[in-house]
């Protein structure tokens, strides 16, 4: 390319968006090749004057305060309701100090060590969530890497191999090579002549040998090519000791009867491919920096008992948590509601039966996290685990480690269970907090015998029991969805609903900022056009 | 954060979900499914290890938010069809139980609540009712 004759893609595409607006830029984007991949359309951008429009928001989680950052910024009046005495929602952080009471009255008060944390809610963000990304580079939220696959953490079945936990990374390699084997053999064999051409066998063979690390006579063997893979039974050294030796791969009908091929999965679906990220110092860094931009316009502590509205304006009654036996009233032109349907099912809301039925017809799905404090990082000082996680058919389900402070002296926090549906879930749920502490620790002394004299002390979370909740997320049914997420999403007169229940991202951040850009946008127009 | 399909399969091609895997060492020991079903059999059981997640030990509820209703001395299980109505398929943000309880299941811990915590119904239904209230 000559001199500045050229007009640049980037300054195209500016050019583009300054002219037409976002969504042209946006099907430029997508025509050129960016973009492709997520719902979000960059910034809002809401054109026209709501000419004094007001709108109440009820919650001040991640679609409350999203809401009324964009709202604001394009010249409407707003407030926030939010029940509890911080902003954030299910964007939460749990820190030494910190005290929780959940329903039931059973309170908890964490005694990690400063600087140690665990995230009772949302702790990874895939990398396509390009609007909380988009919304953690505009507020300054650092990012550091979420580690989703450690070849080095381990795969655990009760009745396999003796209950001995075994290394990611030789399951996977081991799977991969005993399957490139079989399907080598057939190739050979002559069985896929009439799906597979003599040419692409070939090949195919060819890629077996180098995907599932076979041996020239396309046998998944013990051997410093297989080692490769699933690791060695001595490292490659220094000096007189630098043999490294082959390890033995464990059977095919092995892998298949323990069961541990299932947990692959959870490193090769879309939402959990690399990269991911946290928020440095804990996911409530985001919501942090939301209240930052919009704290002054939210009321804590306001607990709603009636959502009214005819057609000048909305009335939502609600009481001071601290003080319920005055209902106050807030009003105005609009309100975007983002209580999660758990509770909104609970109230008086004058709304269609459209909507009506669409808010009683979501279920809240049960989930459990367990924070546990050692006085040493022994899965990194002992096992070599930095980062990741550990899963297991016990009831705990997994074991993450913290992928922050790596290699350090002293305590670290693992994340000792996290339950998501199923029986054990409501099992956990039904515990008292201290009894969930105590059995993720008895059951991951299963996997990490060191548990049993390095446990300190622990926090756990179960959403059922948490008070602004009721619930971990809402829990769609394909012929739920089919039947009532329109009408969920839709306008009703002076009310839109916004959170991860009016999203196709349940229980994930991404999920309730989509959904909230969305309401927001078709209230906007409806504003103009009035 | 999480993703419901995934889970809910897993734990359905566990290999056995009859067996009991682990007890507590406590006075109470307590009983730990294996996979997307309960094994807890006894309504007392059931009711400890999964209607008091929500509704509390005393089954009388809790108020956040939004509340749990108190099922102590509650006339609305005067209908046993009621209750075994809710298990089996849920209400508002109440989950659906009819998947992850038997008949016999959902049987025992509606008889159980329905003669506990203040209530006192002697009419006793039945697994046959419970199958009735499938949709």
């Amino acid at each position: 390319m000559q001199n500045g004759s050229v007009i640049k893609r980037r300054d195209l595409l500016a050019l583009i968006g300054t002219i037409a607006g976002s969504s042209a830029m946006y099907h430029a984007m997508t025509s050129l090749g960016f973009a492709s991949e997520s719902a979000y359309k960059g910034p809002l951008r809401l054109e026209g004057s709501p000419q004094g429009a007001s709108v109440l928001i009820l919650g001040a989680g991640l679609a409350g305060m999203t809401a009324a950052l964009e709202l604001r910024k394009a010249g409407y009046k707003v407030q926030v309701l939010e029940f509890n005495s911080r902003a954030g929602g299910r964007n939460w952080t749990i820190r030494g100090g910190d005290s929780f009471v959940e329903l039931g009255g059973f309170k908890q008060t964490c005694e990690f060590e400063q600087g140690l944390y665990i995230n009772p809610g949302p702790w990874r963000i895939p990398y396509h969530h390009r609007a909380l990304l988009d919304y953690c580079r505009r507020l300054n939220v650092a990012l550091e890497p979420f580690i989703q696959l450690n070849h080095n953490a381990y795969l655990h079945a009760t009745r396999a191999f003796g209950g001995k936990p075994q290394r990611i990374r030789s399951i996977k390699a081991d799977f991969q090579g005993q399957v490139s084997e079989l399907l080598a053999k057939v190739t050979q064999q002559g069985k896929l002549d009439e799906t597979v051409t003599k040419e692409d066998q070939e090949i195919l063979l060819q890629s077996l040998r180098a995907w599932g690390a076979l041996d020239r006579n396309h046998k998944y063997s013990a051997s410093l090519d297989s080692a490769e893979f699933r690791g060695y039974a001595r490292d490659p050294g220094g000096g007189l000791s630098a043999d490294p030796l082959p390890s033995d791969p464990i059977s095919l009908s092995e892998i298949l009867r323990s069961r541990l091929w299932r947990y692959l999965q959870a490193f090769a679906r879309y939402n959990f491919q690399t990269t991911m990220f946290q928020p440095v110092g804990g996911m409530d860094m985001i919501g942090k920096a939301f209240v930052r931009e919009v704290g002054d316009l939210i009321r804590f502590g306001a607990k709603e008992t009636q959502v009214q509205q005819n057609g000048t304006g909305v009335t939502v009654s609600y009481v001071d948590t601290a003080d319920p036996s005055a209902v106050q009233q807030a009003t105005a032109d609009w309100c975007i509601c983002t209580i999660p349907l758990s509770i909104l099912s609970q109230l008086p809301i004058d709304v269609g039966a459209p909507m009506k039925n669409a808010i009683d017809a979501l279920p809240y799905a049960a989930s459990v996290k367990i924070g546990l404090q050692f006085k040493r990082r022994f899965w990194e000082e002992d096992e070599a685990i930095y980062g990741g996680i550990s899963f297991t058919d016990l009831p705990i389900r997994q074991i993450a480690y913290p992928n922050y402070g790596f290699n350090r002296n002293g305590r670290g926090i693992l994340l000792g269970g996290y339950l998501f549906e199923g029986a054990n879930s409501y099992e956990f749920t039904a515990m008292t907090p201290a009894e969930r502490v105590k059995s993720a620790v008895e059951f991951g002394a299963m996997i990490h015998p060191q548990y049993k004299a390095e446990f300190e002390t622990g926090v756990a979370v179960a959403w059922h029991r948490v008070p602004f909740t009721l619930g971990c997320s809402g829990e769609w049914s394909e012929a739920g969805r089919a039947q009532h997420y329109r009408n969920l999403c839709q306008i009703d007169g002076r009310v839109p609903l916004a959170g991860e229940h009016a999203s196709d991202l349940p229980a994930w951040q991404e999920g309730a900022i989509l959904s909230s850009l969305d309401a927001v946008t078709r209230l906007h127009e409806r504003v103009v056009k009035t | 954060m999480m993703l419901a399909k995934t889970a809910a399969v897993a734990a359905l091609t566990l290999l056995s979900a009859t067996a009991a895997i682990g007890q507590d060492s406590t006075a109470s020991p307590r009983t730990f499914s294996s996979g997307y079903r309960f094994v807890e059999m006894t309504g007392e059981e059931l009711f400890a290890n999964v209607c008091q997640g929500c509704h509390m030990p005393d089954a009388t509820g809790a108020i956040g938010a939004g509340s749990y209703p108190s099922l102590a001395g509650n006339k609305n299980l005067e209908a046993g069809s009621y209750p075994v109505f809710l298990v089996v398929n849920g209400r508002r943000g109440m989950p659906a139980f009819g998947d992850m309880m038997t008949d016999g299941q959902v049987a025992a811990v509606v008889n159980y609540l329905r003669t506990h915590f203040g209530n006192n119904f002697q009419d006793v239904v039945t697994a046959k009712d419970v199958q009735d209230a499938r949709r």
